[in-house]
This record gives structure tokens, sequence and C-alpha cells, in this order.
């Protein structure tokens, strides 16, 4: 017997197919409306991040401009991942009238789960023009590994 | 002040006139504009880019700023999360003040412009003294 998804039934056996069909399009439309290209995911804790995946690590990155390293604290512990930090500004003194202000100044903390385990011994960060990478090796378990094949 | 919470701010992309050749991305930096007695200071949010990409220009009064960012994603790899887009920076005003365009200086530290303007001397505010007469 050849097994049928239910949400692929006929539409006189299945009132669900329409919701189906009516929802995948308003997937697209919101995906079109998002941005031309890849949707980002709108980050809601500062600051937002971009991960990617090599083969044996894990590389972070953060748009941190203005943020000195002494004012910026990594931590990890199992595969929580927190960034703590804050961003000062020194105003001028002699400054008399702001025009504009739009740089935000504060603090910012970030706990994020990695997806892999990684090598608690084993982590780098750069941080340099304002952008924060953080290189994570993967734990040794998790790392692919190639299994040679003998002949007997 | 200082004890505030940092927010996201989402990139706003530069609408530009016409269409570009270049397949790139220009976002608007979040600027600092300040002025005192001798010169306008503005200070713009550029993270990523080097001293070596940032253009600044000031012609018929208008302010140009360019920060020009390469692409820093890894060679190799995949993405597992974007929460950010990466892209040069573009950003335009109209100077009101008269500027003395030869002493212009611009710094780029931490991910931050400074570009200082310093006022010409004919705009510098001159006290008038009132003779009795």
């Amino acid at each position: 017997m050849a097994l049928i998804r239910f949400t692929e039934q006929p539409a006189f056996r299945n009132p669900w197919a329409e919701f189906e069909r009516i929802r995948q399009g308003l997937d697209e439309l919101s995906n079109s409306l998002i941005g031309q290209g890849r949707a980002h995911i709108h980050a809601t804790v500062y600051p937002p991040l971009n991960m990617y995946e090599t083969k044996d690590a894990l590389i972070l990155k953060a748009e941190l401009p203005g943020v000195h390293p002494d004012d910026l604290e990594i931590s990890l512990e199992g595969d929580t991942l927190t960034l703590q930090g804050k961003r000062l500004r020194k105003l001028d003194d002699k400054a008399t009238s702001y025009h504009r202000r739009e740089i935000a100044v504060g603090n910012f903390s970030r706990a994020l789960a990695l997806p892999t385990k990684v090598d608690l011994d084993n982590m780098k960060a750069t941080l340099a023009d304002g952008i924060l990478t953080i290189t994570l090796q993967k734990a040794d378990e998790v790392k692919p590994r190639q299994i040679k094949i003998s002949t007997d | 002040m200082s004890e505030q919470e940092l927010q996201v701010q989402e990139k706003q992309m530069v609408q530009q006139e016409g269409e570009a050749t270049k397949p790139e991305k220009y976002f608007i930096p979040a600027v600092d504009i300040f002025e005192d007695e001798d010169k306008v200071t503005v200070v713009a949010e550029m993270p990523g880019v080097k001293t070596s990409g940032v253009d600044v220009a000031l012609e018929d009064d208008v302010l140009t700023i360019r920060g020009h960012q390469e692409d820093d994603a890894p060679k190799e790899g995949r993405l597992l999360l974007q929460e950010y887009e990466t892209g040069s920076y573009l950003r335009r005003f109209t100077v009101a003040e008269t500027i003395d365009q030869d002493k212009i200086q611009a710094t780029m530290t931490d991910g931050m412009l400074t570009v200082e303007l310093p006022k010409a001397a004919p705009a510098k505010p001159r006290k008038i003294e009132v003779q009795a007469g």
C-alpha cells in the first residue's frame, strides 16, 4: 500500500489542503517582502550575530563598533556562550550642541546555546575594526572522522 | 545613560537613485553630529571598514561619507545563523557652516569613523565690542 501524506490527499477528501495552500502562499509573500534574496532573522538581543560552521570549527561574528576590548567579556560554560560588555562614548566637554544623536551607548549581555559541543580549551576571539570574531574548535567527539576500511 | 541596555538597531539600506552597476549593498551608518566653537564633528558607526576603505569628501557643501567593507565571511563553511547583513556604508549631509577644506581630518578607530570639519575663520563667533561714543 502506497503511503499518502495527509496534506497530499485530494481536496475533496482533505478539507485542510486548502488551508495548507493558503499558508504556503502567505509564507512566500512574507519572504518576498522581507528583502531581496536571503532573508535574515531579526535579532531581539544585542548584538546581532552571524554564525558559520566549518568542518572542525564554529565561527561567530558580531558587529561591535566602538567597543573597547577591555570592556568586552566572553565566557563559555558547557555549550552556552555569553557575551557581555558595554559601549561607552566619551563625550566632548567642549561640544556645545548636538545636531544628531543616533549612536546608542549602554550595556549588553547575550547568551547563546551553541549547536555542537566545543573544545573548551581552544577558543579564540579577536576584535578588529569593530568586528568580533570568535573561533571555537569543535570537540573531538563531534568532529567528522574517516573510517578506514581494512581488507582481511 | 551608561546603565541603559543596548537595543538592536536594524540596518537601513540606502535608497539609491538608479541602479548600481556593482551588486553591492549600501547601508546608512548611524551618526552623532556635534558642534563647538571651532569645528563640526561627525562620528559614524561603520563596523568592518578598514582605514583604507574610508572615503570622505566635501563638495559643494555636501559631505559624503563612504565606507567600503570587504566580504569577511569565511571562505569555507556554511551559514548557520544570520542576524545581520554586511555591506558598505554611505551617507550624505549638507553642511551649513563654512568649512576650512584643507584642515578636514578623519580617523578610524574600532569601527567608528570620526570626521572633524574645522570652521573657516569668518564663521567663528566674534564678539563685537560696543563702543561708547
